[in-house]
Parts: C-alpha cells; structure tokens; sequence
C-alpha cells in the first residue's frame, strides 16, 4: 500500500467513523476499520515541494483541468488537444505524478449506463495522452457518470458543464 | 348493526407507516383498483395497541392492499367485533361481502412477551382457512404482521406471499449524504446500513438476502463493496484499476458480475464472491457492456450493450460467448431484470424524453408499459414474480412504487425526505 492508497484509507476509514456516531442506534455499523488518527485527504506530498513547480501556478496552462464534450460523444475535440499535450509533457517530464482522469455525463437514464458512458470520456483522454507518451502507470481513467454532476440545472449550459472529464492530480 | 364499504372505493388511499427507525416519513398509496380482488376483512386484533409496540393489523392491511390481490373491507363501523373464529357472525360478513375474514388477539406469554394467535375463516363455508400462533417479544408487531400477510396470502392465492421480504435502496438528502437502506416492503423497519459523503449505487442482494453488493464512490472513485447485513463487515469485492461497477450475484451465490474496465472499456467480468481469483472476463466488444443481471437458473446473462449504436438489451450463456438481441423497439433500453420465471423481461425505456418501465413478454416478444410517471429507474422483480419494485419521479420528488404486473395496483412508498435511488427487491428468506 502506498502513501496515497493509506491516505485514502485513513480518509474514508474517519469519515465512516464520523458517520456511525449519528446512526439510529439499531444500524449495524458498516465500518470496514478501526478509526486511525485522522488525516485530511488534501494532505499533499507535492506542497513539500519547490515553490516553483508549475503544477501549483494558477497561471501556468497546467491550471486548466477539464476537457468538455459534445453531445453524446467521447471525442476530444481540436480546443483540447493543447491542454491534453501540456499535462502530457508534465507528466513526462515528472514520472512520480500520476492522475486520475474522472469522466461525467449530462444524460438522465441508467445510473450504471451512464457510469459506462462518463468512463468510455475519461478513457478518450487518456488514450490521447498515451499516444504523446505518458507511461500507463501515471494514468487512471473513472468515472462518476451522472452521480456527480457539477452543474445541477436543467439547461443546455448546465447539461454542457457536465459533459466533462477532469483531470486530477495524485494528492489534489 | 354491521356495516362495512371497501377501502378502495377511492383511486387513492394513504395510510402513514411512519417508523420509529425510518428517517423519511414513508406512506403507501394503492393507485387504481382491480376488479376481480379477493374482498376480506381484517378485524383490529384484541389488545394490539396496549400489548405491542407498532400496529399489527394495519400492516396485514396494507401488506394485502398493495400486493393488488386484496380489497380489504373496513371494519371501522363493526360494534362488538369478533376476535375469535367462533365469535364471528357469518350471515352479517357474508351480506357485507366479505368472501373471508380474519381475526385474531395479542395475549400475554409471561417474560415480556406476548403471543399473536389469529386465524382465517371461509365465510360462505365458514371454515378455516389457515391460522398461526406467534410469541414474539412486544417490539415485533411488524414482523407478524408481515407473516400473517404472507400466510392469508398464500392460503387465498396459492402462491408465496412477499410481505417478510426486505427492499434496498440508496436515500440521497442533499449534495453530500447517501444512504443505503434496507425496509420493509411497505418502508417500514428502514435501517442505514451504509451512510457516505459520496455516491452509492447500484445495491444488489445476495441470492440468501445476507450481503449486499453495491458501488461506493467513497475512494473517490467506483468500487464494488460486499456488506454483510448481520455484521457490518464489508469488504472490497471488486477494486481494480479504473472503473468497478453493476454488481449482480449469481443464483448460487458464489459469482458475482461485475463491470471492469481494465481493458480500456467496460466490459462484464465474473468474479468468486468469496473473494479472491482473477476475474473472468465474458465480454469482448469494443462497445460498453454493463448492466449484468442473471436469470434465475444461473444459465443466462441479460446485459445493456451499445454495439449496435444506442444501448440495447442482450442475452448470453453465463460462461460468455455469442449474445442475442432482445429488445428491438426503441434506441434506448437499459436495466434488464429477468422474471423468476423467466417469462418476462423487465427494463427501462427512453420514450420521448420519458424513461419508462417495460415488461416484455419472452415468448411473443410482446411489450407494453408498466409505469404511469415520465421517469423511472432500474425495476425488479418480487420474489415471487407477482410485482415489480422501481424509483420513479413524480412532481419533482422520488418516490418508490411496487406494481403488479398488469399495472392495475401501484403502491406508492413515498420517501417524503430525500431522493429515492436505485431500488431492488430482496430475496425471500427462510
């Protein structure tokens, strides 16, 4: 297990923690383990690092993390392709980063189609940055499909903030 | 003087089953009527209210009511109501229309506990029909109830009943607070067996109703967890790199279907439930294969496949290989769930905007629509074949319905306090 898998464990292992203390107390507690000394999941191996690393300019074109989609299409278009290549060359030049490329969708329906359909987005972008080099390992393609919508209306420009895949540095 | 009119002369009928343990104040609505239900009465039981903790005949009541088979006659204009089979008048029952009725009493057993007798009379042949004796402590009202329903049922219909099976679905209350509930079929008894900041979906039951299967996004991303209901104690069934999603346990309860999508694309896999082994894979398109549901000789795989452009329903062997297109009306047909029997196909179509519940019938390949409301999510079948549980959205607010297989009797489980996900019905349990 490494630090991240062990932060993500401590994270999740408190927030169930937390979340047993407020059950009705005929729930059986789900808790998988024992709570451990709490560490917050924004803890980050990268904020030891040198100010000047790009990653943490919000005005290096590395700040830009989301690639939108079309209708009902995983197809990275042309204005993505820089941002895709400008995380590409990072990631290249720096092998320990790894992301998480998280796919969403837009559409009502299947929670589990749509699930498929937010994956077959985030897997386009990876597979866009595969073909520029970057090493399988320092890449991870989820989904949320439809669970985690970051626009919630109804119309056409929050059905569009939600045609999306973000890309997600290791520890952020 | 004996007076008695049905309780479903009116389309709608609310009763509250608000529960002590339900956070969400739940109701049961029956929507329409039949015409050819049994007509019984169901006399208040002698000392319910003073010798048990929740109502005992009202949830016999409600489990005949929304089973769609019953038009259960009120009794509130009954004086000097039996509780005994000898007690009962039948010439009066008889003119009132009443084809059976049953009655019973609650009685102290000593050491706390109580004891439920009841008994079902033939009222034309005035015989008895079925009866059953309970010492329960005082707090299991419900739970006898649901019993007794499920024994008129069985003594009227031939066939099991489903009361004492349970429901699971995930209460969503805001942006940040999902819950996996396990209820009773009429919402009752709800207990959060899981509560998490971040999504949960896709509950399944394990074929004996001890674990439940679902997909938490709690590490940030979707992972298959098994929960054993007795315990607590879950585990990480499926937790491979990238998506893990659309668990389904096989009918001896060894397997589990799950979705993967290590190779680059979603694809169904078989993974041991036990945990352990590599998964097997059993689908090799280049399209998104997802939504695994197994019939219930384990022989068969229906799935949601998009090879043919738009989602569509298939069939394959549950050892993988050539799959067969089911569904042929429509561009949009997801989250299949075969009868016990296999006679029928359950699913969701997209309509013109409306996502509607199906059910089609395998031999003639005949289709009709189950749900009323414009959208409906992931049906599936009781137990014993006779109704079909689904999340639907009804003015803006989710609720729960389970409707018989004709449509004519839809009960509302209303969850008055948050958005209702993902349901599915629970196995029976013995």
């Amino acid at each position: 297990m490494n630090w991240k898998q062990l932060l993500i464990g401590t994270a999740a292992a408190s927030l169930l923690a937390a979340c047993s203390s407020t059950k009705p107390p005929e729930t059986t507690a789900p808790v998988a383990s024992q709570p451990t000394t709490a560490v917050a999941p924004t803890t980050s191996s990268e904020q030891s690092q040198t100010a000047l690393d790009p990653l943490h300019d919000p005005n290096s074109p590395l700040a830009q993390r989301s690639v939108y989609f079309d209708f009902d299409s995983s197809v990275v278009k042309e204005d993505y392709k820089g941002l895709i290549g400008t995380h590409a060359d990072y990631l290249k030049a720096n092998g320990n980063h790894k992301i998480t490329i998280q796919g969403n969708t837009d559409a009502r329906g299947s929670r589990e189609y749509n699930l498929a359909l937010g994956q077959r987005r985030a897997e386009s972008v990876k597979k866009s940055m595969e073909v520029l080099g970057v090493a399988d390992k320092q890449l991870e393609a989820v989904s949320f499909g439809k669970e985690k919508p970051k626009a919630t209306g109804t119309s056409d420009a929050d059905y569009a903030e939600n045609r999306r895949a973000d890309i997600v540095y290791d520890g952020q | 003087m004996l007076s008695l009119k049905p309780l479903l002369r009116t389309i709608f009928v609310v009763v509250s089953l608000a529960s002590s343990l339900a956070r969400a104040d739940m109701t049961i609505e029956i929507v329409g009527g039949g015409s050819t239900r049994h007509a019984i009465a169901v006399v208040p039981f002698k000392d319910e209210s003073t010798r048990l903790r929740d109502p005992l005949t009202l949830v016999v009541r409600n489990d005949l009511n929304l089973s769609g088979m019953f038009r259960v006659l009120d009794t509130s204009n009954v004086s000097d109501v039996p509780h005994t089979s000898a007690a009962i008048q039948y010439p009066l029952w008889q003119g009132a229309g009443a084809q059976s009725v049953a009655v019973g009493t609650v009685s102290d057993a000593g050491n706390g506990q109580v004891t439920v007798s009841f008994s079902l009379m033939d009222v034309s042949q005035k015989k008895q029909l079925t009866a059953g004796q309970f010492t329960v402590g005082p707090d299991q009202g419900r739970q006898v109830g649901h019993k007794i329903a499920d024994m008129i049922y069985r003594a009227i219909t031939g066939q099991p009943g489903i009361f004492s099976t349970r429901i699971v679905y995930v209460l969503k209350q805001g942006n940040a607070n999902y819950q996996l509930q396990v209820a009773d079929i009429d919402g009752g008894r709800a207990q959060t067996v899981l509560r998490s900041k971040e999504p949960i979906m896709s509950p399944a039951w394990s074929p004996d109703g001890r674990y439940l299967a679902y997909v938490s996004f709690e590490t940030h991303k979707p992972v298959v967890w098994v929960q054993d209901l007795a315990t607590g104690q879950r585990r990480a069934a499926a937790n491979f790199k990238g998506s893990n999603s659309a668990p389904a346990w096989s009918p001896d309860g060894r397997q589990l279907a799950v979705v993967l999508t290590t190779s680059g694309n979603s694809e169904i896999y078989l993974v041991d439930a036990a945990g352990g082994g590599a998964p097997r894979r059993l689908t090799r398109s280049d399209a998104i294969d997802t939504e695994p549901s197994w019939s219930a000789d384990g022989a068969k795989i229906v799935f949601v496949s998009d090879r043919a452009g738009g989602p569509q329903i298939y069939s394959m062997a549950a050892t993988g290989g050539d799959a067969t297109r089911l569904t042929w009306q429509g561009s949009y047909n997801v989250s299949p769930r075969l009868s016990p029997d296999g006679n029928t196909l359950t699913f969701i179509q997209r309509q013109a905007g409306a996502f509607r519940v199906m059910m089609q019938d395998r031999a003639s390949g005949d289709v009709r629509v189950l749900s009323s409301d414009p959208y409906n999510e992931r049906p599936s079948f009781a137990p014993n074949g006779q109704m079909v549980l689904y999340a639907s959205v009804q003015g803006g607010q989710s609720v729960l319905y389970a409707a018989t297989l004709d449509g004519g009797n839809k009960a509302r489980l209303a969850v008055l306090n948050g958005e209702v996900q993902d349901p599915a019905w629970g196995p029976f349990t013995h």
